[in-house]
């Protein structure tokens, strides 16, 4: 039996090379797929999260070296935004690049609209965001982060929210916009402030509530985005009062991965703590002391942990924090240069990028032990295709 | 392997400091150039094409002071996002970060 067992892979991949070389690929559904990016050199392994191994490797996406993906919401295709403004949409079924256009010059990430037919892409320059219809990456919009005359912003923090409405910072104008692309040729824009020099943004997880993180001043700027008639207001204003900042080597990243059992964990810029807010009266409830400066504050599907990575020169180190005991409760040095993580669907498992050892590492985590660990050159972003179903992803 | 040898490798090794152009050893400019474009990356490209920062190809440095822009990188620049990188390197390797950046940044 236990040489039966890798014969029968070989024949099943034997098979599977077969019929797809027939044209006749062989059924298969998407939930346990994702995409690594390999920074360095313009590729992304595919990858099959139950396998626990790459099953495909896809060229020729460009400058890599900031990339995010979305998923389409049957989970079959990813839109891969990357540094040099290239927006590529990849069949991760058949392994292969479907469409790629250079949408930008300097790129930041983007989006996919509730109903799956937009694709918005997040620009540093031209500073704006352009809008595309997911089936064909025809640009339907154009919306530049114009905030003054003559005067474009970088944007930030790009999410999507319901009725096909898109919520973004403005980084040079220190505003919140909301374009409503219901009618995705005619865009129609919102104008809140926000704070000095908002680094991302993050939707909550019900599509509420806009957080976007201040760098140059303290203090996090929130919109209700069910009644953003009552406008944007600060929080979290204090929690550095009279105290200097450290240095920071590498601007945190939010995303609605940060709330967990009512509350939102969030980094602190230029401190080594975690922040911790009552999602529902928007208060600090508590600041957990960290092991550098948080970059990814990840919770688990279910809520029950928070993963932490840092900023250099701190990237070989992860602190885990329970949430019922409020602290870290696990702490290790997985690898050199933890750029970031994600959660397998229902988060027995976290994968973690150490693009100094060239590795992906994957830990239970629930043990914390080390599981598995697959050879990836350079890996940044790891994408499963369960972001299809989230807002805000 | 005589002190005579060693005596005009020390001198050497002292002018480029003085005359502000340094040369450090391989393996430092190994990982200097890998602080470069993976760290400093974060902001300005991995390629140097600008991110959140502004971008650093020779091009857009072209009509700026070196040791300006060495200053930047070893005390950072306040009011911005660039922080101080002294705690990583010294001057000279800053300004040899520089003179990297504005001629052809090694891979």
């Amino acid at each position: 039996m236990t040489l039966m067992s890798p014969m029968k892979r070989i024949l099943s991949l034997f098979l599977a090379a077969l019929l797809s070389a027939c044209a006749a690929p062989q059924l298969r559904g998407t939930g346990d797929l994702g995409l690594i990016i390999e920074r360095a050199n313009g590729h992304a392994t595919l990858i099959d999260t139950s396998a626990r191994q790459p099953y495909a490797r896809i060229d020729g996406l460009g400058d890599l070296s900031h990339a995010s993906a979305v998923y389409s919401r049957d989970g079959r295709h990813a839109y891969v935004f990357g540094r040099d403004g290239g927006l590529t949409k990849v069949d991760l079924l058949e392994a292969r690049i479907v469409k790629r256009v250079i949408q930008a010059g300097n790129s930041i990430g983007g989006s996919i609209s509730q109903d799956g037919r937009l694709v918005v892409a997040q620009n540093y320059a031209p500073g704006g965001i352009k809008v595309f219809d997911a089936e064909t990456l025809e640009l339907l919009a154009d919306v530049p982060a114009e905030y003054a005359p003559g005067q474009f912003s970088k944007v930030v923090g790009l999410a999507d929210t319901a009725g096909n409405k898109f919520v973004y910072a403005l980084f040079d104008a220190g505003e919140i916009w909301v374009t409503d692309l219901s009618d995705p040729r005619r865009p129609s824009t919102q104008r809140y402030p926000a704070g000095k020099q908002p680094y991302d943004g993050l939707v909550t997880p019900d599509g509420r509530y806009f957080l976007t993180g201040l760098f140059g001043e303290d203090g996090v700027a929130l919109l209700d985005l069910w009644q953003p008639e009552k406008g944007s207001r600060k929080i979290l204003e204090n929690y550095g009062r009279g105290e200097e900042k450290l240095p920071v080597f590498k601007m945190p990243h939010l995303r609605g991965w940060s709330v967990a059992q009512g509350r939102a964990y969030l980094p602190a810029v230029g401190r080594h703590e975690v922040l911790v807010v009552d999602v529902g009266t928007w208060q600090e409830v508590g600041r957990i002391p960290v092991r550098g400066q948080p970059v990814f504050v990840m919770a688990q599907p279910d809520g029950r942990q928070v993963w932490v990575n840092f900023a250099f020169p701190d990237n070989a180190k992860m602190d885990v924090i329970d949430t019922l005991a409020g602290q870290v409760v696990h702490a290790f040095e997985p690898g050199k240069g933890i750029l970031h993580m994600e959660f397998t669907p229902r988060g027995e498992h976290i994968w973690l990028s150490a693009r100094d050892d060239n590795k992906v590492l994957i830990y239970d985590t629930a043990s914390f032990a080390r599981i598995g660990e697959l050879a990836i050159d350079s890996p940044s972003g790891i994408f499963f295709t369960t972001r299809a179903a989230r807002i805000g992803f | 392997m005589s002190a005579n040898r060693f005596l005009p490798l020390l001198w050497l090794a002292a002018l480029p400091v003085l005359a502000g152009e340094a040369e450090p050893s391989p393996a430092r400019q190994k990982e200097l150039v890998h602080l470069v474009r993976q760290d400093c990356g974060s902001c300005h490209g991995m390629t140097l094409r600008g991110g959140l920062g502004p971008p650093l190809l020779p091009a857009d440095l072209r009509d700026k002071s070196a040791e300006g822009l060495a200053a930047t990188i070893y005390n950072g620049r306040p009011g911005t996002p660039m922080p101080p990188w002294k705690q990583f390197l010294s001057e000279a390797e800053a300004l040899w970060i520089v003179e990297k950046l504005m001629s052809e940044f090694p891979q």
